[in-house]
């Protein structure tokens, strides 16, 4: 269960970044790298060490407000980037 | 890692309009740009991928044509750029090129040998925007890798260059290449890895291109080696694992012992871009050892040379292929394999890789697997790689 205070990180192997010719976010590492889709990227693009995970879902709430209720994906997405090691919670 | 970028969803999409000029053929974006900034080294590796003969070509591209290039690889698309070579330190302007590069927003691979590397030189690339440095080693003890590197005090400066990547907070990839003289101490190299601190590790065994082609028998281990190798590397995933160890080993097998292809480079002229010191843009890098005219960048830009240039889109879709290939229902998957192998092993680049059992020049492989049971390890038999070597190559 991620505790809502804390205040997740990106990994410092991953480098995180729009890129125009993919029309996406992205995470670049050593000779690599993740092609984010939409929600995956709009989250990251929060994720810095500063903001906690509540205040990152209030933002996305407030960014997308027809998008409904976005906690549970929000959480499960986080708990999934931490298990690949994107980031650190 | 090339893995990871195939995965892209954006591979096999056309980057580009096509303009006209030679046949338009289906292709992705350049994602990975690698640019061979010198064919100058320190070392001698007799598995060296670099032509045989590359003392024969100067003129190396100017800093200036250097930044060009990225700025329009960048504009291609290409978001990885490896400085290599050769030994890309001995370019003096490599500071330059890691600072333009990085404020392009490529992601900056320096993949060197160490030599040449120290803490101050480190530093100053770092803050100029260098993202990552693999180092390659040669071996896991300082006699066998010396004796590979033809250089007596190379392993000392390897092992304090990667403590000083890891001390300086770079992410770190150890490339081991693999063979018959280090493959059976691949436990001693997995623990001096971890010692280390290694993110990555690559236990690449060697692929036979360039000089290792020509020491082919010196370098290929037995079916024995190699399963007794990959054995020992998944013990050591699972204990690392077990551990909490987070470094990810990865294991390449030589096609030698494979009944299929490699799908060489996800595909000719689909994700990569090589950049020869003197200019010469390849869909690989062994390329330039085919009869295909490719083009320099001096003369062409970026942009027509991927879209439009007859030696990138020579390979590109079916339409080149021959029998067994051409009906097999695996073609979509390994595009006929590797075309450099089908050259050196039979003479003909548009014939299927002679690794494919399909292949009826297939008992090349097999005659090579047998070599290697009975071959006796003779490492002074070795052709190293240096300029007096290449000149007898260039002269032929």
């Amino acid at each position: 269960m991620i505790d809502r205070a804390t205040k997740p990180a990106l990994n410092k192997m991953f480098r995180f970044q729009w890129e125009k010719a993919q029309n996406s976010y992205v995470l670049l590492y050593p000779e690599g790298m993740i092609q984010l889709n939409g929600p995956a990227g709009e989250i990251l693009a929060l994720v810095d060490g500063e903001r906690t995970v509540d205040l990152i879902i209030g933002e996305l709430q407030e960014k997308f407000p027809d998008a409904g209720e976005l906690d549970s994906d929000v959480l499960e997405f986080m708990q999934e980037a931490n298990t690949q090691g994107w980031i650190s919670l | 890692m090339i893995d990871a970028m195939s995965a892209s969803p954006c591979n096999g999409s056309p980057s580009q309009p096509n303009l006209g000029g030679s046949t338009p053929k289906a292709h992705g974006q350049p994602l990975w740009l690698l640019a061979e900034l010198t064919y100058k080294c320190p070392l001698q590796c007799p598995y060296c991928s670099n032509p045989l003969d590359f003392s024969d070509f100067g003129g190396e591209l100017t800093t200036q044509q250097w930044l060009d290039l990225f700025q329009q690889g960048r504009e291609l698309g290409a978001v990885q750029l490896g400085f290599s070579g050769g030994e890309p330190l001995v370019r003096q302007d490599l500071i330059e090129l890691i600072g333009g590069a990085h404020e392009m927003g490529y992601y900056t691979n320096l993949i060197t040998s160490g030599v040449g590397l120290n803490e101050r030189k480190m530093a100053e690339f770092h803050k100029a925007g260098l993202d990552h440095i693999q180092v390659s080693f040669q071996a896991s003890d300082e006699s066998v890798n010396n004796m590979l590197a033809g250089s007596k005090k190379a392993f000392e400066q390897k092992l304090k260059m990667a403590r000083e990547v890891k001390a300086q907070g770079y992410p770190m990839v150890l490339n081991f290449v693999t063979h018959r003289h280090n493959i059976d101490r691949i436990d001693r190299i997995i623990e001096l890895c971890v010692e280390l601190e290694a993110d990555y590790v690559e236990l690449a065994t060697c692929q036979y291109y360039g000089w290792a082609f020509e020491n082919v028998e010196q370098l290929l281990p037995t079916r024995a080696q190699l399963e007794h190798a990959e054995a020992v590397t998944n013990q050591y995933r699972k204990k690392l694992a077990a551990e909490g160890n987070p470094i990810k080993l990865i294991f390449v097998t030589p096609d030698y012992y494979e009944e299929r292809p490699k799908g060489c480079m996800n595909g000719w002229g689909q994700v990569f871009l090589t950049v020869t010191p003197d200019g010469k843009a390849l869909p690989c890098h062994s390329a330039r050892m085919l009869p295909i005219e490719f083009p320099n960048v001096k003369e062409m830009s970026l942009q027509q040379i991927w879209d439009q240039s007859p030696g990138f889109n020579y390979f590109r879709g079916d339409d080149w292929m021959k029998e067994p290939c051409r009906s097999c229902d695996e073609k979509d998957k390994d595009f006929g394999g590797c075309h450099c192998q089908a050259y050196m092993l039979t003479g003909d680049m548009h014939n299927a890789d002679p690794v494919c059992g399909k292949s009826p020049h297939h008992d090349k492989i097999v005659t090579a697997r047998n070599r290697a049971e009975e071959v006796v390890n003779r490492p002074d038999e070795f052709v190293y790689r240096n300029e007096r070597n290449s000149r007898v190559f260039a002269k032929g």
